[in-house]
């Protein structure tokens, strides 16, 4: 009687066309896979913007006062530079789980993490900016009677906007490729499945990961071009000129 | 911190398989021949593209995708696959051949735009005064454009080997060699915390140390000296000139 069951059940299986993402197929990529796990990899995939942008955010809005008190006391722009640049010498690897201690396995740690690398390109980014401005235009800028928040606000930061958003683009690409370290504090949206599908050899849940993060970064790298774009109009009537 | 300090002068953590010593030799020698390979492959291609002046464009978005590539997916999917595989490589250790071609390719957009920049950035007045002087195609290349163009060359050089030995570490993620091993062990045991400090120390000391080399082979290979306010002192520092050419390339 068992026996008959037993072989009722191999017809059975056998009938079933094995899924793309069975252990004994595994391909690497799976339709079948995403449409069944789409829970799983929307939320994976949330949680990885959440954690990117939040982060970025946090580096600009660190750098930018760092940035403008470098400016100001030129004496403190070695010093800001230079532990910037430390920072980045940092191993993420270790960095994360350092933070721990303070904020436990959380979003909070990676944001943190990753907002400090930003930090790097962008306080650098954002000097370099206000220091393309031509000092004739400061000039007439300060002679029209602008005063200094004025000058920062209306004219220099628009000017540096070019060179600012390269800064923030690079920043952001990286920042979405590093947020899958975070799952070294079991926090890292895609990276989980990237360290999962590895782990237990998923072939797809692995790929699944791998080209959702890069499909991510070169999304965000778009929006970032088309919004300089948008907020920097002059630049685009000069080129056509 | 004690502990930290203790472990690290410690000769036992450094003797052994799986020694600080290994784990750092490894690392070090995979750094470096990512970065040679690097320079192989997107030097030729980065600096004749800059001499014909055409499709940088393309050249640099390609290699800015680079960027965009995870490299601890890009190991993760190199050790599963049938080559380059987990296996041992030569001196290079476990997923040695993995690390080594993830580690290649993240050395490659550095390189590649600064060199194209770099070229790029030779003065139209100074390339026409050597066409003006009768000099060929490559004389031009040999003997103007490239020796203006070397410091930048050379700062894309220094980036990527600094981000290169940094990011190294991640190879710990996939059972691959280097010091990541030991801050990876380190945290993932209460008791052994202080040796994960102790090689997060390391790797961030042996990054300064490759950070100044790197820096005074550059000055010393600069052929013209220059001064501190101009291109050349401040700015070819190596994350400014992660911007600097992101945005030459966009204006």
């Amino acid at each position: 009687m068992t026996l008959l069951a037993g072989s009722a059940v191999v017809a059975d299986l056998a009938a079933r066309e094995p899924k793309c993402y069975s252990k004994d197929v595994n391909d690497w990529f799976c339709l079948d896979y995403v449409r069944d796990r789409s829970d799983e990899i929307q939320q994976a995939t949330t949680t990885h913007l959440q954690i990117t942008v939040t982060a970025v955010l946090l580096g600009l809005a660190l750098a930018f006062p760092l940035a403008l008190l470098a400016r100001r006391l030129p004496r403190l722009e070695a010093l800001v530079l230079g532990l910037s640049t430390f920072v980045y010498t940092i191993p993420s690897l270790a960095l994360l789980p350092l933070l721990v201690p303070l904020t436990g396995l959380t979003k909070t740690t990676v944001v943190i993490g990753l907002g400090l690398y930003c930090l790097t390109i962008l306080v650098r980014a954002m000097l370099d900016g206000l220091r393309s401005v031509p000092d004739e235009v400061r000039e007439s800028a300060t002679g029209m009677g602008f005063g200094r928040t004025r000058l920062l606000l209306r004219v220099e930061l628009p000017l540096a906007l070019p060179v600012l958003m390269a800064g923030l683009r690079v920043a952001t690409v990286s920042t979405v490729a590093l947020t899958t370290i975070g799952t070294v504090v079991s926090e890292g949206g895609l990276g989980k499945l990237i360290a999962d599908g590895k782990s237990t050899e998923f072939n797809a849940e692995l790929m699944t990961g791998a080209v959702l993060c890069v499909l991510l970064a070169l999304v965000l790298d778009v929006v970032l071009v088309l919004a300089q774009r948008g907020l920097t109009p002059w630049t685009r009537r000069v080129r056509t000129a | 911190m004690s502990d930290v300090f203790s472990y690290l002068f410690d000769s036992a953590s450094w003797s052994g398989p799986g020694g600080l010593s290994e784990q750092l030799v490894q690392q070090l020698l995979l750094s470096v021949t990512a970065l040679v390979a690097a320079l192989a492959v997107g030097l030729p291609i980065a600096l004749w593209l800059g001499h014909l002046g055409r499709f940088g464009f393309l050249a640099i978005n390609v290699s800015n995708i680079g960027r965009a590539v995870p490299t601890f997916a890009l190991l993760a999917l190199l050790a599963r696959f049938s080559w380059p595989g987990s296996g041992e490589f030569g001196p290079y250790g476990r997923a040695g051949l993995a690390t080594l071609v993830a580690l290649l390719f993240f050395a490659l957009p550095p390189i590649i735009t600064q060199a194209y920049v770099g070229m790029r950035e030779v003065p139209a007045d100074i390339r026409e005064a050597a066409r003006g002087m009768g000099m060929s195609g490559p004389q031009q290349f040999w003997r103007v454009e490239l020796p203006l163009a070397l410091p930048l060359v050379l700062s894309g050089a220094r980036l990527a080997l600094v981000q290169v030995w940094a990011t190294a570490t991640i190879a710990a993620l996939v059972g691959g060699p280097g010091l990541g091993n030991v801050i990876r062990l380190g945290f993932a045991n209460v008791d052994r915390r202080s040796e994960g400090i102790a090689g997060a120390l390391l790797v961030a000391a042996v990054a300064l140390v490759l950070e100044l080399l790197a820096a005074s082979a550059q000055r010393a290979a600069d052929p013209v000296p220059r001064d501190p306010g101009r291109r050349g002192g401040r700015d070819l520092s190596p994350i400014a000139s992660t911007v600097a050419p992101a945005a030459a390339t966009d204006s």
